[in-house]
């Protein structure tokens, strides 16, 4: 029988130290084969996040920069910038893009860099225990935010990045998408695809915000959790491309 | 001031463009900056000349400036960002970073009054946070304070062949008098760093025929962090043992020591020509990087001295690394912060005073 499932070159053969059912792991599988399939990894520098993707780099197999957490996207700004010919792109989590590091991510998408960013959006801080995230939903328990995300009792509303950037002259391709179905995995390993893409074009900053499963703070089984994200978050977070 | 002078033509600059234009001779290829007084000349410098042989950027902020400057650094290209105090404070979560990640870059503090905004005057107050580490976790960078036009000049060239050397940042601290200051001034043609450039093998460039290189400064393998911050301790005294550097004035024979850095000790030298004609044995010491400290030699020239005098542009701080190197001298401090500066007769009064 003919080997259906090939490990890409781009992934290092190692386990990985993320939670089951977490959408980190399928997600870091989906890049590793998309820059495979665009034969980009020799010329590939990922930048890494800080939240739970902080050890990225021990699990791809191509160049990594740390980056402090929030800037992500401007250590890219300065690596893409010094070597225009490389592919650069930076994977964050929802505090780390949202939060901390949302100046780093309007400027750097408003000055039009030639960048691809996979934002992935568990509406939750894994990293620290489950804290409230702008994402968070509204009612949604966190550590934080013990009786559920209230907006009255000011914490805010779930902050929608991906529409926000979508307006920006700079940004030439956002879209939400989700890793909780096989359907799910191929639209997002298509979306990031064209992420990709777009940066090879030179086309400016690009961006796929992927909703994605965090069933050990959400306090969820791993099946809970995708029938979460299907049925609660995208009411929040509509999946599509917003922008192309 | 971009055609290329013989090296001892004499230009009329600014300290702020002078430093930026060092920085251009000596290959830096990349600036991001945020402004902030007095050290716009700067940035608006590089933004001009840059133009065709680098990239400037003018970023959202000082937090951002540094970390483009880290992801230039870690592609292996000579990076720089320079700022004022405030400015500063902000970027040392970036400094902090790349002193973990072993990233050579130059980073230069023309020196405001503070704490907090402060003012735009004149200041070294900032010798604590720039000697120290600045930022969190246990590291230095090396620092280089100017005390001439031309001698900044001659530090940026340097800073940034140490910081190749040593993949570490190196700050330049000025004071708003150097960096607004038009002084003649000449460019060498390389700095006088005597050590090989050594190709950056750890760049990150595509992992193309090679294993794949990793910026980072976490280690959270049990034990590995420990041995981080042994291997980065004895980068950090390799450096004191050979990056020493200072200047000393009419210190034969000299009964009394002054020490002072920076704009300031230029005053103090003014002081030790007056007290040398009115028959006062006095001389002066001027530490050129204040970290590493120069402490050999600066326990050289005080070993025959009854009194030193250390005068700053701040309410005391280099005066603790005087105490430090002369444990058995008697270290006196004059010193003024926010503004207004320690002037010749007041230090002349106050020496007289104290011997
Ligand atoms: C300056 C700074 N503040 C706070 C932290 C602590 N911290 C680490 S990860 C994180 C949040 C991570 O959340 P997210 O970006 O959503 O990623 P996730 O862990 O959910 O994948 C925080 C607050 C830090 N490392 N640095
Ligand atoms: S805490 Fe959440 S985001 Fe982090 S590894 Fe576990 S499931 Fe994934």
């Amino acid at each position: 029988m003919a080997k259906r499932f090939v490990s890409p070159q781009s992934l290092k053969d190692v386990d990985t130290h993320y939670c089951s059912g977490c959408g980190h792991g399928i997600l870091h599988r989906i890049v590793a084969s998309v820059i495979d399939k665009l034969g980009l990894r020799d010329k590939t520098i990922g930048v890494a996040p800080v939240g739970c993707a902080v050890i990225a780099y021990d699990y791809w197999n191509f160049d990594v920069s740390e980056a402090a957490h929030g800037r992500a996207l401007a250590v890219a700004t300065g690596i893409k910038r010094c070597k225009p010919d490389s592919f650069v792109f930076t994977y964050q989590g929802d505090g780390d893009l949202a939060s901390i590091g949302l100046a780093e991510t309007i400027h750097t998408a408003n000055r039009g860099e030639n960048l691809t960013c996979v934002f992935v959006n568990n509406a939750c801080y894994g990293m620290t225990g489950g804290q409230m995230a702008p994402t968070t939903v509204v009612g949604q328990k966190t550590a934080t935010t013990p009786f559920g995300r209230n907006p009255r009792a000011g914490e805010g509303w779930p902050l929608k990045v991906s529409e926000l950037l979508a307006q920006l002259p700079g940004v030439c391709f956002v879209a939400r998408t989700t890793v909780t179905s096989p359907k799910d995995v191929l639209k997002t390993e298509q979306c990031i695809r064209q992420a990709c893409i777009n940066q090879i074009e030179k086309k400016g900053f690009s961006i796929v915000e992927i909703l994605s499963p965090c069933p050990t703070v959400w306090q969820k089984t791993p099946i809970e959790a995708a029938k979460w994200v299907q049925e609660e978050m995208i009411k929040v977070f509509p999946l599509g491309v917003i922008k192309e | 001031m971009r055609e290329e002078g013989r090296e001892k033509d004499k230009v009329l600059m600014s300290g702020n463009e002078a430093m930026g234009e060092a920085a251009l001779r000596v290959g830096c290829k990349f600036y991001a900056g945020y402004p902030i007084t007095p050290q716009n000349e700067l940035t608006a410098y590089m933004a001009r000349y840059m133009v065709g042989k680098g990239v400037f950027i003018q970023s959202e902020s000082e937090l951002a400036a540094i970390s483009m400057v880290m992801g230039a650094a870690a592609s292996g290209t000579r990076s720089m960002t320079s700022s004022s105090s405030p400015g500063i404070s902000l970027k040392q979560e970036g400094i902090s970073y790349m002193a973990g990640c072993q990233l050579p870059a130059v980073i230069i503090n023309v020196m405001r009054g503070g704490p907090g905004l402060g003012n735009i005057n004149s200041s070294q107050s900032d010798y604590f946070q720039s000697t120290r580490g600045g930022g969190h976790g246990d590291y230095y960078t090396p620092v280089l304070a100017p005390h001439t036009v031309d001698e900044a000049i001659r530090l940026v060239m340097l800073a940034f062949d140490m910081a190749d050397y040593y993949r570490t940042p190196v700050l330049i601290l000025a004071d708003a008098i150097i960096g607004q200051m038009m002084e003649p001034a000449s460019f060498p043609a390389k700095s006088e760093f005597d050590k090989p450039r050594l190709p950056k093998s750890w760049a990150l460039t595509g992992a193309k025929d090679r294993e794949p290189n990793v910026v980072r400064s976490l280690f959270i393998k049990e034990g590995s962090l420990t041995q981080h911050n042994e291997n980065l301790k004895n980068k950090w005294q390799q450096i004191r043992e050979a990056e020493q550097r200072y200047d000393q004035y009419k210190i034969e024979g000299a009964q009394y020591l002054i020490v002072a850095y920076g704009s300031q000790a230029r005053i103090a030298r003014e002081v030790v020509d007056v007290l040398r004609e009115e028959g006062i044995n006095i001389g002066l010491f001027r530490p050129i990087s204040l970290w590493p400290y120069p402490v050999t030699a600066i326990q050289r020239a005080a070993a025959s001295v009854d009194h030193v005098f250390v005068v700053e542009q701040s309410m005391g701080q280099m005066v603790e690394d005087v105490r430090l190197s002369l444990p058995n001298k008697k270290v006196h401090f004059y010193g003024k912060a926010g503004g207004d500066i320690p002037r010749t007769k007041e230090i002349m009064e106050y020496v007289k005073s104290e011997m």
